[in-house]
């Protein structure tokens, strides 16, 4: 699924690359490891992500995930998700981050070099390289769409009789 | 009283070896992937997510495999699992009107804005046994239809104009309660109820929901909308300043309709439970909005008559890792206690005896 932001960008940090930076890491959060590295392979950074330094090791912990009454009315705790999280900074110190559900901590790091880079003019290789994951959430989700909507449903009422 | 034990060492050692020897099974019959319980057996994951409060299909299918199939013990287990996390903080309260709707339905509201899809449903099977499965026969592709991408706004947004449901109200300015940090203490305000609720035990609150529609504490329940689909959930570090999304995680919600509540200020309106679980789980999303619904009896100026409605009651009961702990600890050595109770029986028996000897002796004398 690909998310749409719901958060007004806070003042301390420029619009325009904070939508690029958060459509993603949205996409990551979707994609395999597996992908994520073909991604890093395919803008040919190897070297550079060889070079990054940890600001923070990868590591595993607890997100608790809030819900509100009736859907919109007062927040409250509904339990938690691991996540795990990392950062990074590349030798020309740009730093890069992750946030991700689940506890692959290799993907969050690989994730977080990718963050680093999209910041600056690698993005557009990035993009490109992150397409083919895009289309295939695309497609997943089109398709799952296109099968629920094939259990849409009306149901008649049955006229009572005289009674 | 539990008095601690010693001893048993070799015992217990060669009991869990023997565990995962029953829990292999035999040789010839291929052992289980964590990966086949995630995804064949995904309502068991789902379930073990939901009551061991964490979102992991992974780590809920592995402690399913570990726990040989037994539920309780698989929450139990992540529940331990859970604790030896670091918490980083909490999300953005989860926005279910923009979820990736799997299955939407209202008994309320036929023609609904967005539709109603059922989805992977039990509903309408026929209950019977099907044997094709024992010889894995092989599968139709699900049928498709074009998508319409249509918005689906919660039921309960649809009759706001008229104000004939309650609205919920938010208000980000009040704490969470959580009671992972700080043990409950009653009256507990809604968002703990909820939490409680939340991670409770799917059967107790199914008989407690099935009890307020039996009559006690009947609240006359509609369902307004049970939806399940994917939601995106976000969280904003404090070294970011903005909302990272974090990945998608499955729900399942239900907006529970009931009778109406007024007074002097407001006309009568449509009172609402709500249930909100992670994974597919209508029965417990359901039950939950039931109970929910119940335990705001204080809120309307209702009587607490029936157990559904008593929050010290449900909400010291409702979790079962801490039930099965209680309940469990009974078949732990209790000997020096036991004793105790022994000696105390045997010197009550011999001041009977005596009592009755004394009281016999008595009447023979006056019968003389």
């Amino acid at each position: 699924m690909t998310s749409s932001i719901s958060h007004a960008v806070r003042p301390k940090t420029e619009g325009y690359l904070v939508l690029r930076r958060q459509a993603l890491m949205a996409l990551l959060a979707e994609a395999t490891k597996d992908e994520i590295c073909q991604i890093l392979s395919d803008i040919g950074a190897g070297a550079l992500a060889a070079a990054a330094v940890d600001l923070r090791r990868p590591e595993s912990g607890l997100v608790m995930l809030r819900g509100r009454a009736g859907g919109d009315g007062r927040a409250f705790n509904l339990g938690e998700a691991t996540v795990t999280r990392a950062a990074i900074r590349l030798p020309d110190g740009r730093t890069g981050f992750a946030y991700q559900l689940g506890r692959d901590s290799e993907k969050a790091r690989i994730s977080a070099i990718l963050d680093a880079l999209c910041q600056g003019d690698e993005h557009v290789a990035v993009e490109r390289a992150a397409r083919t994951v895009r289309q295939r959430v695309a497609a997943e989700a089109e398709t799952k769409a296109r099968r629920v909507a094939a259990t849409k449903v009306d149901f008649f009422t049955m006229v009572r009789g005289e009674d | 009283m539990y008095v601690a034990v010693k001893g048993g060492e070799a015992a217990i050692d060669n009991a869990h070896a023997l565990l995962a020897h029953e829990r292999r099974g035999p040789e010839d019959v291929a052992e289980i992937a964590p990966r086949q319980i995630e995804t064949q057996l995904k309502l068991a994951v789902d379930r073990v997510m939901a009551e061991g409060s964490l979102y992991d299909p992974k780590l809920a299918a592995l402690a399913i495999k570990q726990a040989r199939g037994d539920l309780i013990e698989a929450i139990f287990l992540v529940r331990a699992y859970r604790t030896t996390l670091p918490r980083f903080g909490a999300s953005e309260p989860l926005d279910t009107a923009r979820m990736a709707i799997e299955r939407r339905i209202s008994a309320t509201f036929k023609d609904l804005p967005g539709g109603q899809v059922l989805g992977p449903t039990f509903d309408y099977t026929h209950r019977l046994i099907d044997f094709l499965l024992e010889a894995g026969a092989e599968l139709p592709l699900p049928a498709e239809v074009e998508a319409a991408h249509e918005a689906t706004p919660r039921v309960t947004d649809l009759l706001d104009d008229e104000g004939l449901i309650e609205r919920d109200v938010p208000d980000d300015m009040a704490d969470v309660g959580d009671l992972t940090r700080a043990p409950l203490d009653f009256p507990a305000d809604r968002d703990l109820r909820l939490q409680a609720l939340a991670r409770g035990d799917e059967g107790f609150l199914l008989a407690l929901g099935y009890s307020t529609q039996r009559g006690y504490g009947r609240t006359h329940p509609f369902v307004g909308e049970i939806r399940f689909g994917a939601v995106t959930a976000e969280y904003v570090p404090e070294e970011l300043g903005f909302a990272v999304p974090l990945g998608s995680v499955a729900v399942t919600e239900c907006q529970m309709v009931n009778q109406f509540h007024g007074s002097a200020d407001v006309p009568p309106q449509f009172t609402r439970g709500y249930g909100l679980v992670f994974g597919q789980s209508e029965r417990k999303a359901m039950s939950m909005s039931l109970v929910d619904r119940a335990l705001r009896t204080r809120e309307f100026g209702e009587d607490v008559v029936a157990p559904a409605q008593d929050e010290e009651f449900v909400l010291s009961h409702c979790d079962n890792v801490q039930a099965t702990g209680f309940v469990e600890h009974l078949k732990l050595p209790h000997y020096v206690d036991f004793q105790a109770e022994l000696g105390l029986v045997r010197k009550m028996r011999a001041e009977h005896a005596a009592r009755r000897q004394g009281t016999d002796s008595e009447l023979k004398e006056a019968a003389e």
